[in-house]
């Protein structure tokens, strides 16, 4: 049985915490994510999870790394002040491989920006926010009800690679209220579950993988006793000075997640069949995208939307397609110009890349979008 | 048990020799914990030590327990999350100074406040060690430091009374001098339900004492031995005779404050029932 509620993007992303088995949320209040934090502060409880709202976001992260440890679901929410205080920690989450959830739900800035208006400003930010050579992964949902699935699947990805995943959310998602069709109880939603290690406590090796190249992960408490740190370690989890270590660490880090890219990108088609002109939108820009798409086919223009819901790692391969398919691509995203670089590398010259950058408060509306498409593809 | 027992028992196969220098008290610290969860005859497996970064904090790879070796200052809010995911855990915290008070001040506080319960055990050699000798918020007033070639003008905390003013619920001091009272005031801050800190007051002779003249490791224990006073004793001396030294001992300790993952669980046992 199901039910259909009408939910703001922010309380669906609430519902997948509770559908994929989260019991840890450590975070703080920061605008616009601040009711995930709010709305979990009362439903962990009811499910026997705890919530607690730490000192800072610094603080917050480090709470759902222990909690991660002792093998429970974890998640923090914040936009991007707070999220740039968390890079230090999200750097050591990837070193140390620890399964984690981040929503980002991003605001204008830099610094305290525009606290309550929309942006996709930390598109870099989520990628290379922290220090060093690390990997991970950002998805990214344009709709209430993806809200939900993408959170579920934030922590498929999460607990299947060991590695922590940002959901990258917008104000328009964050705050929207849309139509979503919930079941009546999660009971039947399959749960992530974290590979546990085969052998005996003495001759674990807590970072040693097969070929997944995926160590796995037994919880604090249940006999291995493993060492977690963010020095580069090798296969027994501790210190190894050698450059061979810090290689090592970094090809199977980096081959754990791009070896897999079947798995992990995930972009959607709109109207792409026949398409002729490319628009490149994700989160709430993408809204905008589907009506110009629209309007621009009742004018008998052969648009289509490429919609990447896998933001990092980047979309290469469909890129690289659609640069062979089409002959003009508008990437349209609500900052002053950070994806579109991506996709400009991965087109290769091959057909002309634009960009309609949006950062003055304010999304596109549809008809902004169609006028620009229409210049930049000369219409 | 001998401590090459203990050795066998509670430290990692193949991880020592450590990385301190010689003379450095960390080793004395750190085995006056193994000797205090040896005495609570502690399982290992339930045992969490969380460490931030520093010279100290290298101590957690050392121990064979459920360890992390977390970022510098952010041991406590790791440990928040370790104990309240899993209040089964025993979770012992090892940080410096400067760990401890200056990067992670903020956690040190609220950590205290909420009354949770692990056991800090600050390992305060009154300088940033692993760094090279730059003055913490520890390091006494007027001291050189890398940082502080013609000494220090910033006053220092006294941590006791801060962790207290915060809401710990017990706080104690030690010396590397005064191991067996270390021991003991360690093993009590694990038995204690609630938030516990321990300083031990140790020695750096390479990047302290050098720089101020203090002489060799010896010497530097034998000036705790000199200026630490043991609290009864600190108890009867006047204003003027305690100036330069500190006191030692169980220094401050209540029980009818409410810990916080006892607290937690009687909200979820509220919540369920149906009130708010
Ligand atoms: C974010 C960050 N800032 C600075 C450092 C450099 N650093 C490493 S250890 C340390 C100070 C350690 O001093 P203390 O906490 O007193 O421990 P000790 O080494 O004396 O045991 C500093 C500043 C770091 N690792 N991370």
């Amino acid at each position: 049985m199901s039910k259909i509620l009408l939910l703001q993007g922010n309380q669906a992303v609430v519902e997948g915490a509770i559908a994929a088995g989260v019991k840890f949320f450590g975070g703080y209040p920061i605008t616009p994510s601040t009711e995930i934090a709010e709305s979990l502060a009362e439903r962990l409880p009811l499910v026997g999870g705890k919530f607690i709202q730490m000192e800072d976001e610094i603080a917050s992260m480090g709470a759902i790394i222990g909690a991660s440890l002792t093998g429970k679901k974890v998640m923090t929410a914040t936009s991007g002040p707070g999220f740039s205080l968390k890079q230090e920690l999200i750097g050591y989450a990837c070193a140390a491989e620890i399964p984690l959830v981040i929503v980002n739900v991003q605001r204008v800035g830099p610094s305290t920006g525009q606290p309550t208006s929309p942006s996709q400003g930390d598109i870099m930010q989520a990628r290379w926010g922290t220090h060093g050579d690390h990997w991970l992964i950002a998805i990214t949902p344009a709709s209430v009800p993806e809200c939900f699935e993408l959170t579920l699947r934030a922590y498929a990805l999460s607990e299947k690679y060991r590695v922590p995943v940002i959901l990258l959310m917008d104000e328009v998602i964050g705050h929207m209220r849309e139509k979503i069709e919930l079941p009546d109880n999660y009971d039947e939603i399959p749960q992530a579950e974290r590979k546990q290690p085969d052998c005996a406590p003495a001759d674990f090796k807590a970072y040693a993988a097969d070929e997944s190249l995926v160590p796995p992960m037994p919880p604090f408490g249940n006999g291995y006793r493993w060492h977690v740190t963010g020095l580069v370690h090798d296969e027994t989890g501790f210190p190894k000075g050698a450059g061979s270590a810090t290689k090592a660490a970094a090809d199977r880090q980096y081959h754990k997640l791009y070896d897999h890219l079947d798995d992990i990108v995930q972009v959607e088609n709109y109207c792409m069949e026949d398409a002729e002109y490319a628009i490149v939108a994700f989160g709430g820009a993408a809204r905008t995208a589907y009506e110009a798409v629209d309007m621009a086919r009742k004018e008998g223009i052969k648009a289509g939307l490429l919609r990447p819901i896998t933001i990092w790692p980047f979309a290469e391969n469909e890129i690289q397609k659609l640069a062979g398919k089409v002959k003009g691509i508008l990437v349209h995203e609500l900052n002053r110009g950070q994806y579109v670089y991506e996709v400009e590398r991965a087109a290769a010259g091959k057909v002309p890349v634009y960009s309609y950058a949006k950062y003055d408060n304010e999304p596109a509306t549809p008809a902004q979008l169609l006028a620009e498409f229409k210049k930049a593809m000369a219409l | 048990m001998s401590m090459e027992q203990l050795i066998d028992k509670y430290f990692r196969p193949g991880r020592l020799p450590h990385i301190w220098c010689p003379g450095c008290g960390n080793g004395i610290v750190t085995g006056a914990i193994v000797k205090a969860i040896d005495k609570l005859a502690l399982e290992k497996d339930s045992v969490a030590v969380i460490s931030g970064i520093g010279c100290s904090s290298r101590a957690s790879g050392y121990l064979d327990f459920n360890t992390v070796h977390s970022a510098h200052g952010r041991a406590l809010p790791v440990a928040t999350g370790v104990k309240l995911a899993d209040p089964s855990l025993n979770v012992v915290v090892v940080t410096g100074d400067g760990d401890a008070t200056a990067i992670g001040g903020n956690h040190l506080i609220h950590a205290a406040r909420r009354n949770i319960d692990m056991t800090v055990v600050l390992y305060n050699n009154s300088i940033y060690g692993m760094t090279g000798g730059q003055y913490s918020p520890m390091t006494p007033y007027g001291s050189k430091a890398t940082t502080a070639p013609y000494a220090t003008i910033e006053h220092d905390f006294d941590i006791a009374e801060l962790a207290k003013a915060a809401g710990a619920t017990f706080v104690a001091r030690a010396t590397t001098f005064h191991t067996q009272l270390l021991v003991d005031l360690i093993a009590k801050g694990i038995q204690h339900k609630g938030f516990s800190i321990i300083e031990a007051v140790s020695a750096c002779p390479i990047s302290f004492g050098r720089q101020n003249k203090l002489g060799g490791p010896a010497d530097m224990m034998k000036w705790q031995r000199d200026h630490a006073v043991m609290l009864p004793a600190w108890n009867k001396l006047t204003e003027e005779q305690r100036s330069g030294k500190f006191p030692i001992g169980l220094l401050y300790e209540v029980t009818d404050r409410k810990e916080y993952t006892e607290a937690y669980d009687e909200l979820i046992a509220r919540a369920q029932g149906g009130n708010k």
